[in-house]
């Protein structure tokens, strides 16, 4: 029953984490509560869809299909954490000015609330499909499986925790600074995703490796430890990188962040009165 | 600059396909009692090489490794293909995600002419 517990645990706190510093970057947005909301029952459902066609997905793109689809739904979730910063350098400022009193009435058409939604989707999906996986081989074993769900409810309440104390621990931080640490929090989620998805498409034999074990800092910080997890979710940690996700990291970074600085320059310039 | 990207590219996907023509060993690794069978397999240096990972259990299996990035679901009595490498000299670790005392290496060592 623990060993269960663990493994529904470690990758139900990868969407936790990310689900937890999507809804803290996303603090003040009227609607984000039902858009997050309506991203985890979708993902839910997604993960139950993605367990059921494992077999499908297999042996789809000549055996590569899950690989692809991994790949596919980690840059939906890079583009919509880009997304969603490069808003926020232009409605941030605003942001920050209204959270405290009614809410920030966004706009529509500009919103990244769709954003939102997606990110939740996919970090629930990917993670649940595994957990799905993993549960329904025993729920259909009979007595032992019982235990087995029982394992997985508690891994599953742990690691909903620890996203809610990710969450509690961000909302401590004074206004001042909280945007700009979610801010920098969801670019590093966005550039860790980036290279995980090129490891998955190096994985599929589409993408060369450039080099394996740039470093290896495995004797440091165990990637399979608690903290080396938590790192490899908020900013990408990996302890024996390849040269494709180093490139991925870095061109994803200064993307987001080139992208951002011009928004956000073009916006003040446009309406000076608003900021401050 | 644009000639320069052109010659970017075309190294680029020289030097995919030259990756892609020469992914020619097969290497299989099968789970049987939720443990690797083989539970070490050796690997030549520089050569990118493909494992077909096969459960024979009735339980679904994650073969992953923090040390070559790499992590595929297998459901049960199925089979799955990963590309590893080319990889440098040295062990390299992977496990069963699902199934955590499962482990086994690949091990890279030059070859002895």
């Amino acid at each position: 029953m623990l060993a269960t517990a663990i493994v529904v645990f470690r990758e139900v706190i990868e969407a936790a984490l990310i689900v937890a510093i999507v809804l803290g970057a996303s603090r003040g947005i009227i609607g984000r509560g039902r858009w997050v909301s309506a991203g985890i029952l979708l993902g839910v459902t997604g993960a139950a869809l993605v367990a059921v066609f494992a077999g499908v997905i297999n042996d789809s793109f000549s055996g590569n299909g899950q690989a692809f689809l991994n790949a596919g739904i980690l840059l939906a979730a890079v583009g919509m954490l880009g997304w969603h910063n490069i808003w926020m350098s232009s409605h941030g400022r605003s942001l920050a000015a209204d959270v405290k009193e009614v809410g920030y009435a966004v706009q529509s058409g500009s919103r990244p609330l769709t954003a939102l939604m997606i990110i939740t989707l996919v970090a629930v999906m990917r993670e649940g499909s595994e957990v799905v996986l993993f549960l329904w081989a025993f729920a259909t074993g009979g007595m032992s499986g019982m235990s087995m769900l029982a394992g997985g409810f508690v891994g599953l309440v742990a690691g909903v925790l620890m996203g809610v104390g990710l969450y509690l621990g961000l909302l401590r931080i004074p206004m001042r600074h909280f945007f700009s640490v979610t801010g920098w929090l969801v670019l590093l989620i966005a550039a860790g995703l980036a290279a995980q998805a090129a490891s998955f498409l190096n994985q599929a034999g589409v993408l060369p490796a450039l080099g394996n074990s740039l470093w290896d800092t495995s004797g440091i910080l165990s990637q399979g430890s608690l903290v080396g997890q938590m790192l490899h979710v908020m900013v990408g940690y990996t302890a024996r990188p390849s040269g494709i996700q180093l490139l991925f990291y870095v061109v994803t970074l200064f993307t987001i962040l080139t992208l951002m600085h011009w928004v956000g320059r073009h916006h003040r310039s446009r309406a000076p009165a608003r900021a401050s | 600059m644009r000639r320069h990207t052109v010659r970017l590219l075309t190294a680029i996907l020289l030097w995919v396909a030259a990756g892609a023509a020469f992914a020619a060993d097969l290497i299989t690794l099968d789970i049987k009692a939720q443990a690797f069978e083989p539970k070490e397999f050796s690997v030549p240096v520089g050569v990118k090489v493909e494992l077909v990972v096969r459960n024979d259990d009735d339980l679904p299996a994650e073969f992953e490794s923090y040390d070559l990035s790499r992590e595929v679901v297998v459901p049960a009595h199925s089979q799955v293909k990963v590309y590893i490498g080319p990889l440098d000299a040295g062990r390299y670790r992977f496990f069963n995600d699902f199934h955590q005392a499962s482990e086994g290496w690949v091990v890279v060592a030059a070859a002895a002419k």
